[in-house]
């Protein structure tokens, strides 16, 4: 497989998977995939495809937590970024961190800073946030303000 | 019953500048397992970052740490520049690789002095950091500041290198290549450093991949990965360079990839400020408004990749600011490489992947008899002042 292929392989193997397809920019992909098959496409996307896992962003929206995966392909200067967002009712996700050991500290510090439950995950205990911060409340969440 | 042997080093250790703990199971001597809390510092910076806006943000993201204190804001720009989809005139891009480099070469020497001292080499460590000394002192002369330098706006630079600049910094570089070439010399000849490094902590391959490993920690273990040159910003893509692997992974392997990119940094640099000569013209693109979307901006830093995202809903604050500092992901590589070795080792090997401390202070002078403060904040603004102008005059720059 050519190297320049991989955008090509991911919209052949996944299509029915993605959501929505955004092209930002030659260098900048970003694919809304459902959440039950993060996991797998995470999985195609880190092994297969030999991405490097960069970090997982948690933002905050009005309709839901978004949980953005960012994976670089290093010789092509490609940024792909996967996208699930999570219902505020129901925000839990499959945990990638049993296939990437380096997403095991940004899914526990998303965990406590913006209330996502990652399911099974390795190591679930908080990383940042002292032990007797309150439980259930999420500092970075939009409703908590600054001098809270 | 089952019972466990733990050493702490941390939160606070005279080997650590910052709070970390690093709890350590041991069976006599070996390492058998570690564990690592952080959070002890959390300033909740990404927080903050949604109530300032995009211009602030630069001054902000640039408090994240004091050694490589031009990473953030570099890649901050380019997330901004990257969501607003504009380019820099190229003349800020020089002037953003010259001080990016400059900024690698003093951090790259400040971490050598300070494994020197780590394992007991106190020699290394005054010698190096004598030489670095000039470096911040050309940061002093040409920005205004030893740290903080406050260069980086999103569209460009906020201060130009002057013709009569130039020289200083090409001055000072042929002196920092000679020292460094004199300390690159004798480390690697150096046979207790040898002994004392080589196979000791090895990330293997598989492990820097696994865990995401980024910068020096990553190319010693061969993953040929560097920002500047797989996502040319700034300069990078105008200059000649190369960039330093090793297969080992052990820390010798990452001792001699810092010390001899300080070298190519050095001809980065050299090639820029030869540029800047010719290319003349603005520094800064215009960024009148910052529509809604998203950014990713990267810099390869000292340590390596800083990540920032972005995200915008159209109005002057940023909704979202993410920020991956390069040791996030290369301190946990720690699980690979510290299990196994001796409890003399684990320093070195946690030292070995650079973990960012902060070290950027300025003093107070307080009275002993009175306990008052002799000095304030304008005091200190203008003995700083005075000192710049100082440093500006030994260079033999004319206008400060």
């Amino acid at each position: 497989m050519a190297k320049q292929d991989v955008i090509k392989e991911l919209k052949e193997k996944l299509g029915k998977k993605i959501l929505k397809w955004e092209e930002k920019s030659p260098q900048r992909y970003y694919l809304t995939v459902p959440r039950e098959d993060i996991l797998e496409v995470a999985h195609f996307v880190f092994e297969k495809q030999k991405a490097r896992f960069i970090i997982e962003s948690g933002v905050d929206t009005p309709a839901g937590i978004e949980i953005l995966y960012h994976f670089s392909f290093d010789e092509l200067n490609k940024i792909v970024t996967l996208r699930v967002l999570l219902p505020k009712d129901k925000c839990q996700v499959e945990s990638v961190a049993p296939i990437i050991p380096g997403a095991d500290w940004i899914e526990r510090e998303i965990a406590e800073l913006l209330g996502v439950k990652f399911l099974n995950h390795p190591d679930p205990r908080r990383l940042l946030l002292a032990e007797d911060w309150p439980e259930g409340k999420f500092p970075l969440r939009q409703e908590v303000r600054e001098n809270q | 019953m089952n019972r466990k042997t733990i050493i702490p080093i941390g939160p606070y250790h005279p080997l650590l500048e910052e709070p970390e703990f690093f709890e350590l199971e041991v069976e006599g001597e070996k390492v058998i397992d570690i564990d690592v809390h952080i959070g002890y510092n959390h300033r909740s910076i990404e927080k903050i970052a949604e109530s300032k806006t995009f211009d602030q943000m630069v001054f902000l993201v640039e408090r994240i740490c004091g050694i490589c204190s031009t990473s953030h804001p570099i890649a901050n720009c380019n997330a901004v520049e990257d969501l607003v989809g504009i380019e820099i005139p190229e003349r800020a891009r020089y002037i953003r690789s010259i001080v990016g480099e400059l900024e690698r070469i003093h951090s790259h020497l400040l971490w050598a002095g300070l494994a020197g001292h780590f394992i007991g080499y106190n020699t290394l460590w005054m010698w190096v950091w004598k030489y670095r000394e000039p470096i911040l002192e050309i940061f002093e002369a040409v920005t205004g500041n030893r740290n903080h330098y406050a260069m980086m706006i999103p569209g460009g630079v906020r201060r130009d290198i002057k013709e009569e600049d130039i020289p200083v910094v090409l001055k000072g570089m042929d002196e920092a290549e000679r020292k460094i070439e004199m300390v690159t010399k004798a480390v690697l000849d150096d046979p207790v450093l040898a002994a004392r490094l080589k196979g000791v902590g090895v990330l293997s391959r598989e492990d820097a991949i696994n865990y995401c490993a980024v910068g020096p920690t990553a190319r010693a273990s061969g993953i040929p990965i560097d920002v500047r040159r797989d996502e040319p910003y700034a300069a990078y893509g105008l200059v000649n360079w190369e960039i330093i692997i090793r297969e080992e992974g052990d820390v010798f392997a990452k001792v001699v990839v810092r010390l001899l990119e300080c070298f190519e940094s050095i001809k980065i640099i050299r090639q820029c400020l030869k540029r800047l000569r010719t290319v003349k013209g603005e520094i800064a693109a215009k960024v009148k408004e910052i529509p809604p979307g998203e950014g990713i901006g990267r810099h390869e830093a000292p340590r390596g990749e800083v990540f920032h995202y972005v995200k915008s809903d159209g109005s002057n604050r940023p909704v979202r600011l993410k920020v991956r500092a390069p040791t996030y992901v290369n301190l946990p590589t720690c699980k690979a490489t510290v299990p196994g070795e001796s409890i003399a080792d684990a320093a070195i090997i946690l030292a070995a992947i650079d973990p960012c401390y902060c070290c950027t202070e300025r003093i107070v002078t307080i009275n002993k008899r009175t306990g008052k403060r002799e000095l304030n904040g304008q005091d200190l603004l203008r003995l700083s002042r005075k000192k710049t102008e100082k440093i500006c005059k030994n260079m033999g720059k004319r206008n400060v």
